[in-house]
């Protein structure tokens, strides 16, 4: 890199690890754009990307505060299963008896007990593990055969369907979406809060004498924050719903609309619950107690309990967190299939720490964030996604994603060689 | 030398690992004001004394009364309660964290919101470090991109900055230069003249006959004896230490 181009970058303060990051991402795009003749940076296929992302990185986010601090969560995508059959039974066969075939409550009362029952067992996992000390590995792989099972015997096998209308809203599709307004509102206020949060935070670092970034820097990344939430509600409010389906929906919501009626996605719900948990979860890692106590137990646990840090409770703390963002996630797949199969979130373990190791999570501990493990999913559903539009073979595809695994865990083994890091 | 109320007493202390009694059946007290040496080979049993004061282990038996009164110390948020601070010789810094992180590590300052509020606490790390170490410049960067003995001086703001009545040592000068070493025993003099009282645990004889009051010398757990260091030479400290022999012709208790 030549001396003003580093210089520019410095001035940034943007982290080199997720300029590489975007840098593989964007690659993976263009190369993917050419293979299919230009089909794969389209709204339609950036819109079903970020659909199919959106379980696996609000899981991956979690998954970060479980690798720094040491530990390895294998039972996610069984518990995604299992919770997804309790969310699924709850809602058809237990909750219509008690409330009311169609009631407006359902979708809430499932979600709410979901969440809770993914706390309660994340809690029950991260206790053996911090009071009983067995390790990780061990609990969660036990966890990993427990809920899968447990999963096949709340129905004895049988797919749960159709979930409740609204409940199937917060996993996509043409009508689980922010619409055209909303997304154009959302893109705005996230854009406006992005900036605000910058000003707040330079004028109190020069209220204590902390050196900021000189004003045009800081100018360059505002702007680059505007253009990329601006320019997503944009990317996604371009992306057309047929028009029948778009008649169907203006019929079902009994809107009086013209002949030539059309009608654009906007962002997806789950893709905004992905962002609320991304935004949520790094405010937590950075701003809060917690967040430090998992960063200093993973940099140095003997540290972090002679500072009178409780790391036993903090590690129940952390797997309860990772059960709750588990039902999370359960919801978001669950309500985009409509329906809940006993292969319900199958791999999907794997498929979490792939995205939280990609995103430069150290499984040595007391290294990782929360945006790099969601540019980590979503580099992993690019592949996946775009070898499948290219038409290559499903064994293929996970041979070359495991190799990309491992490709990217040893350039960031040498990248933090070289800085020291 | 005392009529008043020690800031710490230990009193029949023991504790064992897997029936090696690491420590003994040891007393040893300290008063404000006072630098009392700890001394002792390697398994001597002072450093899991030390660590039984500032809560790292719980003791089988014995009491700890801190001025006067019985503490009850279990773990090291207890001993924090109690004003007692403790270096540690492996430091005990979380390594990906910066120097202020590591020097609020339980003990964060928050905004009103509830929030670790970094901002200030790097105010504050600057001031302490400015007041320690001047020469100290790397505020934005893990502890782990510092030297040995910058490491050493945040460890050492950690435990001086929280007003600490009662402070522990192990080995402070063990990985310095002789300029950091000068540094660390002016120090020493400047927080005994404010009335700490300084648990000093070392292998250099030089510098607890240079640095302390009285030395209480370990050796198999047990206690040897406790003298005025002004009392002895350095022999009589070292047959201490190495035969447990204690000196004649001088107050031992």
């Amino acid at each position: 890199m030549q001396k003003p181009a580093r210089h520019f970058l410095t001035s940034l303060g943007l982290d080199v690890r997720l300029l590489g990051m975007i840098g593989a991402l964007v690659f993976i795009w263009l190369m993917f754009h050419f293979a299919t003749d230009g089909r794969f940076l389209t709204p339609r296929n950036l819109f079903n990307l970020s659909v199919q992302t959106a379980s696996v990185a609000v899981m991956a986010t979690g998954m970060v505060f479980v690798i720094v601090t040491r530990h390895i969560d294998l039972s996610v995508g069984s518990l995604l299963g299992l919770l997804g059959m309790i969310m699924g039974t709850l809602q058809l066969n237990i909750l219509p008896d008690i409330v009311g075939l169609g009631h407006w409550s359902i979708w809430i009362i499932t979600v709410f007990i979901g969440i809770s029952a993914g706390v309660a067992i994340g809690a029950f996992q991260g206790w053996i593990i911090g009071y009983l000390t067995v390790p990780a590995f061990i609990v969660t792989l036990g966890g990993f055969l427990v809920y899968r099972g447990a999963a096949w015997w709340v129905t004895s096998g049988q797919t749960v369907a159709p979930l409740d209308p609204t409940y199937k809203l917060l996993g996509g599709g043409a009508e689980g979406t922010l619409g055209e307004t909303l997304s154009w509102v959302l893109g705005v206020i996230a854009a406006l809060a992005a900036v605000a949060v910058m000003l707040i935070s330079r004028r109190t670092k020069e209220r204590h004498g902390i050196q900021v970034k000189p004003i045009w820097a800081e100018g360059t990344l505002m702007g680059l924050v505007v253009a990329l939430t601006v320019g997503f509600a944009w990317l996604m409010n371009s992306y057309k719903v047929p028009d029948r389906a778009a008649a169907r929906i203006a019929k079902a919501r009994g809107w009086d609309v013209p002949e030539d009626f059309t009608m654009y996605h906007g962002i997806a719900i789950p893709v905004v619950i992905l962002l609320a948990v991304a935004i949520v979860m790094t405010i937590v890692s950075r701003r809060t107690r917690f967040g430090r106590y998992v960063y200093a137990t993973g940099g140095n646990p003997e540290a972090a309990e002679l500072s009178g840090i409780n790391t036993r409770l903090l590690t129940v703390k952390i797997f309860a967190l990772m059960g709750g963002l588990t039902a999370i996630a359960s919801v978001i797949a669950s309500a985009r299939l409509g329906a809940v199969g006993n292969d319900l979130g199958t791999l999907d373990e794997l498929r979490v720490i792939a995205a939280a190791v990609i995103g430069g999570t150290a499984l040595s501990g007391g290294a990782g964030t929360i945006y790099g493990a969601v540019i980590g999913a979503l580099i992993m559903q690019s592949l996946q996604s775009g070898m499948a539009m290219v038409g290559v073979d499903a064994p293929l595809q996970s041979v070359v994603v495991g190799m990309v695994l491992v490709l990217a865990v040893y350039i960031d083994i040498v990248y933090r060689r070289r800085t020291g890091a | 030398m005392n009529a008043q109320t020690p800031l710490v007493d230990m009193r029949d202390i023991h504790i064992s690992f897997g029936g090696i009694k690491a420590v003994d059946h040891v007393s040893v007290d300290l008063y404000p004001g006072e630098v009392v040496g700890l001394l002792g080979h390697n398994g001597a049993g002072k450093s899991t004394l030390i660590k039984i004061l500032s809560g790292a282990y719980a003791a089988d038996g014995g009491e700890i009364y801190v001025n006067g009164q019985k503490a009850d110390i279990n773990n090291p948020r207890d001993a924090r309660k109690y004003n007692i601070e403790t270096i540690y010789q492996t430091l005990a810094l979380a390594d990906n964290l910066d120097a202020a992180s590591n020097l609020f590590l339980g003990r964060e300052l928050v905004t009103a919101a509830g929030f670790v509020d970094d901002d200030a606490m790097e105010a504050e790390c600057r001031k302490i470090m400015g007041r320690l170490n001047p020469n100290f410049q790397k505020f934005n960067d893990p502890v782990s991109a510092l030297s040995g003995g910058q490491r050493q001086s945040v460890a050492i703001a950690r435990a001086v900055y929280f007003n600490a009545k009662i402070l522990i040592m192990d080995e402070p000068t063990a990985a310095l230069g002789p300029h950091e070493t000068q540094m660390v025993s002016e120090l020493i003099q400047q927080l005994k003249s404010e009335g700490i009282g300084i648990f000093l645990i070392s292998h250099d004889i030089h510098d607890v006959m240079e640095l302390c009051d009285r030395a209480s010398v370990m050796k198999n757990g047990q206690l040897v004896g406790t003298v005025d260091v002004k009392d002895v030479t350095d022999d009589d400290l070292l047959s201490m230490i190495i035969l447990g022999k204690k000196p004649e012709g001088v107050t031992v208790s």
